[in-house]
Parts: structure tokens; C-alpha cells; sequence
């Protein structure tokens, strides 16, 4: 079923879908329409295979911010069997941004952690669009934490705009929860694999993000700031064009990520975006999980550790030593000297 | 090294005389910098740079300067109001100094430390790359030479915009790098200064054993006006300060500047483990 809610550059599929859709429904016998359904359908693929290829960054930001957009619940229902969610975060609540559980995938018994946004407004109110309190940051440790003890890998599916921004969340220790989780996450002994699965907004998904995998959907996005936040700063207002700026200049797409040689792996997802098709993006990501649950838990822990120390410890971009020392006595010559 | 006109700014701006940005006295800039730059009249705090820091807390000339030669680059090709490389030039000039941070080793009344300091006046003490690669490389070096470590956090601008995702990426580096250090015993003690943001208290900042702050200091998460945009609340009385954290349970103990080296000498000692060096220079 085509999606209920289009985005601004959808727009062009939106003509050949009605059509397709009325075609479908005729049930006139002696009208054959199965030639130019046939023909439709072609051309809303190429279509679509034509936008999507192209997506700006502010587009792809659009797109993992979809309302339809599957979400943690989604494939907890669709990949995952025997859900037993765990609420105890030992200290404060039991925040709904942040959900935790038992979960079984194909031979494995796994940790299942993961933001979700709410999918209707009931949900939505509850999670608070998956910006999630100190007590979520907290319920993930502990839970990864058992799943450690018992030797069950970590899976963390990450979607959130960001941490909450309020009053109570820093009375609580928002930021000292945080931290305490990327330190702990950094030496947790058993696999994590971590999936950008839509927001990769910031520290809020930083703290469930520190893993031996760290790949993203697609179309997901993974920034230091929102552009919403970032065009605020650069050009003192957020309206459509500096939000598309400032998207574009914070390098936040999978294919950015991947070429900064931040992420492992992009997960593909179906044609026109996950919003299209959730069952064909939770076998892709089933598939995925599959893969790197075998290959990881095959590696000895020590290395596991080890390797995911230098995961991040070789991450950063910045020059060091006599080639610097070199360009700047090369600056301070006068520009004839330089050739020698 | 420095050029004439390019003298770094204490924190107490230029001219005789000041206004304290707290008590709104005015007073005379020699006597607060006398008094390490606090106001004679309240206490406030006024900021302090890294070169005197060291100063303050380390025995004189104590201090080796590590990783020196470290630059920022521009992967991104990032542009706010002037493109990044630019801006970076600017900060070096107003500052004296190369990056946000300074790491190295020295002595506080006789003990040896590795240290680290963020300084705000270098784009808001946010962490980039390079940032983030000298306390990671220090936090490494204390644990190779098991020696406690004492980073002085004076970061506002928490992960560094400019380098984006990269600078996100350092909150997880050097965390990793800490869980190393205390898996190994480190002793490692936070001193959070005004202020002290973000991506900064959201890792190095929020992992010390013991953590100490300076009076008065604006030490969170969100910044103010994201939460005033999101909650749409009046914001509690002193929100977000050193007294705020401290009352609600966030930090050990709320250290006079005057006081600091005195007080993180008697900690180490506190810490130092029968049969474990602190006392001499290992390595």
C-alpha cells in the first residue's frame, strides 16, 4: 500500500499511483488493463529509483523523519520473536523512549535496546518522539549489563532526535549518564551492534551507539547537531533553505558517514525509502543482524574488546608533526623562495 | 613566539578597571588578577586561560607540554560566518594557543599528574578532532605511566560543530580510552569550570572518580535556550550551576579556586595504593 503521508518531492509518484490504483480497482471484464498497469508500474519504479538516488541531505533528514517510517516496535514485531521487555532502570522511572528486552533472532537469544518515537499520538506523547531521559540511558546499561553476564549479544537500534532538552533531565544527570554509557558500552564484554535505524540525533544517540558494528539504514541520519539547531547558529534562522544548508554541511548521510570512515555498513532500504515497505526493511535488517551475530560471537572476547577500542580510537582527521612544521616555515618565505 | 598586539586575553577583559559580571562592582583588573582572577568583592569566578591554570596548579616550571604539534584539518570544508580554517587561525592568535586543549605532565606539590585543560576562549573549549586525540593520547599516557589524571574542563561548546559527526565520535574515543584508564586503577579527577556543556560534560567531563567544580560554574547538558524553547517553563533559580549539580547529587565537592591545588593534592593522597609509585616520575 502506498504510503498515507508525501513527502514534498514524492509529489511526481503521486499522479502515476492514482492512476495505477484506479486501474487496479477497475473491474470492468471487458477491459484489459494488465498491459498498461504493467507499463506503470515500470515507470513509478524508474521514478522513484530516479529521486531516491538523488536525495539531498535535507531530503534524506525528511525521509528518516517519515511519520510511516518503521520503528523500533515495528521490527520488534517483525524480526524479532518472544519480546520480553524489561522496564527497571533501578533509580528513577521507566522511560518510554528507551525500550529493553529479551529477544529471540533465528538461533540467537539477544539484548534488544532501542529508541522508539511513538507511532501515533498516544505513543508519541508517552515517548516523547524518542528523546529519551537519564532513566532510559540508564534502564540500556543495566540491561546490557545482565545481557553481559549471561553472555547474550547487544543489539541497539537508534532513533531519536536527540536527548530531552528539560528541566528534569538535568536534575537527573543527563549528561553523567551519557557518559557513563559510551565509557561502559566501550568495555562491555559481549558483541553490540548498533543500527541507525532513522534519527542519529547527537549524544542522545551516542549513548546507546557505542558498539563492535556501528551501520545505518539507508536513509537514516547521524549528526553532531540538528540542522534545525546548526542553521540557528550559521545563519540565525531556521527556515527551509538554511535547514537544507546546513544539512547538507554537516555531512550527516549514511553515504557521508561512510565515506569519513565512521560507519561499517549501509543497510539498503526498499525502493522509495522504508516508509514503502516494512516488511522488505525488517528482512533486510534481519538479515543483517543475522550476519553479524554469527561473526561476532565468534571472536574471542579480548579481541572483540580490543578491536572495538581502536574502532573509535583511530576516528578523527587532523595532522600532526613535521609536515605542518614544513607548511608553515613554507608560508613564512617570501613566495620566491618557495620552489627551492 | 607571540606577537606584539596578539597578547592573550586574561579573563578579566583589558583596562584598569572592570565591572564583575556577577556583583556588578567595579573593580581593579590587578587586584582580581592577584587573586586568580576572582573578584575581590563576590567570589565570581571569572574565567581563567590554560597557560594560567597551569600557573596555578602546577609546581613552578613542573609543567611538559605533550602533543604539541597536533592541527586541526577542515574535513569537512565546513564554513559558519568564515570558513573554518580561517576561524581556527583567528582563535589561535586571540588565544596563544594551537587548540582547546593542552595536555602534559607536571607536578602538583610534588606529586606527579598527567593534566589536561580545555579552555574556553579557543572556540568555546569544543571538542574536535584534535581535542579530542590530545586527552585521549593523555588519558593513554597516564595509564602507561600509571600516574592520576586531572583534566580542567572549561568547555562550553561541547562537540565542535565544524568538524561535525568526527566531533561527536571523540565524546566516545576518549571515554573509551578513560574505561581503559580506570580498568587499570587510574585515579582520574574532573575539575568542571564555567562552563562546561554538551558533548564535553556528556564524556571526559562526567567520568572522573571524584569530581570537583569551581563556584558558580554553568555545567549541563542542553543549553538554556533549548530547554526553554522545548518546556516553555521558567528555569529553576541557579539551574544548571555548580550548586545545582551539587544538590542534586552530580559532583563531590564545590573547590575556591584559591584552594584547588591544596585540595587536589590531598585527594591524590587519599587514593595513592600501598606499593603503587605516585611520588616520583615513572617512565
Amino acid at each position: 500500500m502506498a504510503p498515507q503521508h508525501r513527502l514534498p518531492f514524492e509529489e511526481p509518484t503521486a499522479e502515476l499511483e492514482a492512476v495505477l490504483a484506479r486501474l487496479e480497482a477497475s473491474t470492468n471484464p471487458n477491459q484489459d488493463h494488465s498491459e498498461e498497469i504493467r507499463r506503470i508500474r515500470k515507470e513509478l519504479t524508474a521514478l522513484k529509483r530516479r529521486i531516491f538516488s538523488n536525495l539531498t541531505a535535507w531530503q534524506t533528514v525528511l525521509v528518516a523523519r517519515h511519520p510511516e517510517r518503521p520503528q523500533f516496535l515495528d521490527y520488534q514485531e517483525l524480526i524479532f520473536e518472544d519480546f520480553t521487555e524489561l522496564h527497571g532502570d533501578r533509580a528513577f522511572g521507566d522511560d518510554r523512549a528507551i525500550r529493553a528486552g529479551f529477544a529471540r533472532l533465528g538461533d540467537f537469544k539477544v539484548m534488544l535496546i532501542g529508541h522508539h518515537k511513538g507511532r501515533n499520538l498516544k505513543e508519541r506523547n508517552e515517548c516523547l518522539y524518542g528523546c529519551a531521559h537519564p532513566e532510559g540511558y540508564r534502564k540500556a546499561l543495566n540491561k546490557m549489563k545482565l545481557a553481559a553476564k549471561f553472555g547474550l549479544p547487544v543489539i541497539c537500534l537508534i532513533d531519536t532526535p536527540g536527548a530531552y532538552p528539560g528541566i528534569g533531565a538535568e536534575e537527573r544527570g543527563q549528561a553523567q549518564l551519557i557518559a557513563t554509557n559510551l565509557m561502559e558500552m566501550s568495555r562491555l564484554p559481549t558483541p553490540i551492534i548498533c543500527i541507525v535505524i532513522g534519527e542519529g540525533g547527537s549524544g542522545g544517540a551516542l549513548g546507546i551507539g557505542v558498539g563492535d558494528r556501528i551501520s545505518m539504514l539507508e536513509f537514516a541520519y547521524y549528526s553532531v547537531i540538528s540542522p534545525e539547531g546548526c542553521a540557528g547558529i550559521l545563519f540565525k534562522e531556521a527556515n527551509e533553505q538554511t535547514k537544507a544548508k546546513a544539512a547538507e554541511a554537516l555531512k550527516l548521510t549514511s553515504r557521508d558517514l561512510a565515506r569519513l570512515g565512521i560507519l561499517d555498513d549501509i543497510i539498503p532500504e526498499p525502493l522509495g525509502g522504508a516508509h514503502c515497505d516494512h516488511r522488505e526493511m525488517a528482512n533486510n535488517l534481519k538479515t543483517y543482524l543475522l550476519r553479524y551475530l554469527r561473526e561476532l560471537s565468534e571472536i574471542p572476547i579480548n579481541d572483540l574488546l580490543e578491536r572495538r577500542y581502536q574502532k573509535f580510537r583511530r576516528i578523527g582527521v587532523f595532522e600532526e608533526g613535521l609536515a605542518e612544521a614544513a607548511r608553515e616555515l613554507a608560508q613564512e618565505l617570501p613566495p620566491g623562495r618557495q620552489a627551492m | 613566539m607571540m606577537q606584539p598586539g596578539a597578547r592573550p586575553k586574561r579573563g578579566v577583559p583589558e583596562g584598569l578597571w572592570i565591572r564583575c559580571p556577577n556583583c556588578r562592582n567595579t573593580i581593579f583588573r590587578k587586584e582580581a588578577e592577584q587573586r586568580l582572577n576572582v573578584c575581590p568583592e563576590c567570589d565570581y569566578h571569572f574565567h581563567l586561560p590554560a597557560r594560567e591554570r597551569i600557573k596555578q596548579l602546577l609546581d613552578q616550571d613542573s609543567f611538559e607540554e605533550w602533543f604539541t604539534d597536533l592541527r586541526s584539518l577542515d574535513p569537512l570544508q565546513f564554513s559558519d560566518r568564515i570558513p573554518y580554517p580561517e576561524r581556527l587561525k583567528q582563535e589561535m592568535a586571540k588565544t596563544g594557543l594551537k587548540e582547546a586543549a593542552v595536555v602534559g605532565r607536571g607536578y602538583i606539590r610534588g606529586r606527579p599528574v598527567v593534566i589536561g585543560i580545555t579552555d574556553f576562549l579557543f572556540m568555546a573549549g569544543s571538542m574536535g578532532s584534535v581535542v579530542g586525540e590530545k586527552l585521549t593520547r593523555a588519558v593513554e599516557e597516564a595509564t602507561r605511566l600509571r600516574l592520576p589524571l586531572v583534566i580542567v574542563s572549561g568547555s562550553g561548546g561541547g562537540a565542535r560543530m565544524q568538524e561535525a559527526i568526527l566531533s561527536l565520535m571523540q565524546m566516545a574515543k576518549v571515554s573509551a580510552a578513560l574505561a581503559r584508564f580506570d580498568s587499570a586503577g587510574g585515579l582520574y579527577i574532573c575539575v568542571l569550570t564555567n562552563p562546561t556543556m554538551g558533548g564535553a560534560a556528556a564524556s571526559f567531563a562526567g567520568l572522573g572518580d571524584i569530581v570537583l567544580a569551581e563556584p558558580g560554574a554553568m555545567i549541563g547538558f542542553a543549553g538554556k535556550r533549548t530547554i526553554w524553547a522545548t518546556v516553555r517553563l521558567e528555569l529553576p533559580e541557579e539551574f544548571q550551576s555548580s550548586e545545582f549539580l551539587l544538590r542534586h547529587g552530580f559532583i563531590d565537592r564545590i573547590v575556591h579556586r584559591k584552594d584547588l591545588r591544596t585540595e587536589l593534592a590531598r585527594l591524590i593522597d587519599y587514593c595513592e595504593r600501598p606499593g603503587v609509585r605516585t611520588h616520583t616520575v615513572a617512565g
